[in-house]
């Protein structure tokens, strides 16, 4: 069985990458892209911790599995959907207002 | 039982090199359509983990919405906004910065995952296991489709999540439409 610190590591990796992304790259979509690695790496890790903590519980009707951890997982969809939906209207519309899909050349809020 | 240990061995190494690959491409591919596909090769290997993990649901929804609509609707914003960014530079000036600060990150969270492994003294349960806590039952698809429509359980959160969605899709129209 593959133990859970593999799952765990692979999931840091995949964040890091994810940040790296998010931290160095200068299109907004590559910015969006990296966030959706990070959003990947926390899934796994959800799920892992599902696999090999949840306890299962005897009740009535038999063994039940709590599904706590693959709830949030796809709660986790919903809110990935969502952001991206809304990310990407707005790098049409900085687009279509200046001409622009890289993030340091939108900065008029910065001075 | 020495067999099923090595198949999952070999098809966990297969999925995180997929994954970690992927998402290596997608970080450092100077063209973004094909950081996109790469995106799509990660996204591949998370659903394969999922399979491993006995999540196979979770899989599915990864294949039907990730891979699907979300890595579509980021190939369409590329296409659309493609000509602007032509041949130049892909990363910002302080990427050196962003390299060690993600490196270093990596490295104090494997450090701390380890120390939560290894037991350091004898008789103490390390934090983390290294098996299941259990075998998951097979209808445990059941079991989480009931859970997401129970009162007692995720009902409200998932109404709340279908209201989110609806919001972020007025919002987006909203947003990306012409002014006229």
């Amino acid at each position: 069985m593959v133990p859970l610190l593999a799952y765990l590591l692979v999931a840091a990796a995949l964040f890091c990458i994810g940040v790296y992304t998010v931290l160095a790259r200068r299109n907004a979509v590559a910015i969006l892209m990296g966030v959706e690695l990070m959003l990947n790496a926390v899934n796994i890790n959800l799920v892992a911790f599902w696999r090999f903590l949840t306890p299962i519980n005897e009740t009535a009707s038999g063994l039940k599995t709590s599904m706590a951890g693959q709830a949030f997982a796809a709660f986790v969809f919903v809110v990935a959907a969502a952001e991206v939906a809304v990310g990407l209207a707005l790098i049409l519309s900085m687009y279509r207002n200046r001409q622009t899909v890289v993030a340091e050349d939108v900065d008029s809020l910065k001075y | 039982m020495q067999n099923v240990d090595i198949v999952q061995w070999v098809a966990f190494i297969v999925l995180s090199v997929l994954t970690l690959g992927g998402g290596f491409m997608v970080a450092r591919d100077r063209n973004l359509f094909h950081g996109a596909l790469w995106l799509l090769v990660s996204l591949f290997g998370v659903a394969g983990l999922f399979v491993l993990l006995a999540a196979p649901f979770l899989a599915a929804v990864q294949v039907l919405v990730y891979m699907g609509a979300i890595v579509i609707l980021i190939i369409f914003a590329i296409m659309l906004t493609r000509r602007v960014m032509g041949e130049r530079e892909q990363t910002n000036n302080q990427w050196p910065i962003g390299l060690a600060m993600s490196a270093l990150a990596f490295l104090v969270i494997a450090f701390i995952l380890w120390q939560a492994t290894v037991s350091t003294s004898a008789g103490v349960r390390p934090l983390l296991p290294s098996a299941p806590g259990g075998a998951v039952s097979i209808d445990s698809i059941v079991t989480f489709g009931k859970s997401l429509v129970d009162p007692g359980q995720y009902a409200l959160p998932f109404e709340l999540a279908s209201l989110l969605l609806t919001g972020a899709m007025i919002g987006a129209i909203v947003i990306a439409r012409e002014e006229g």
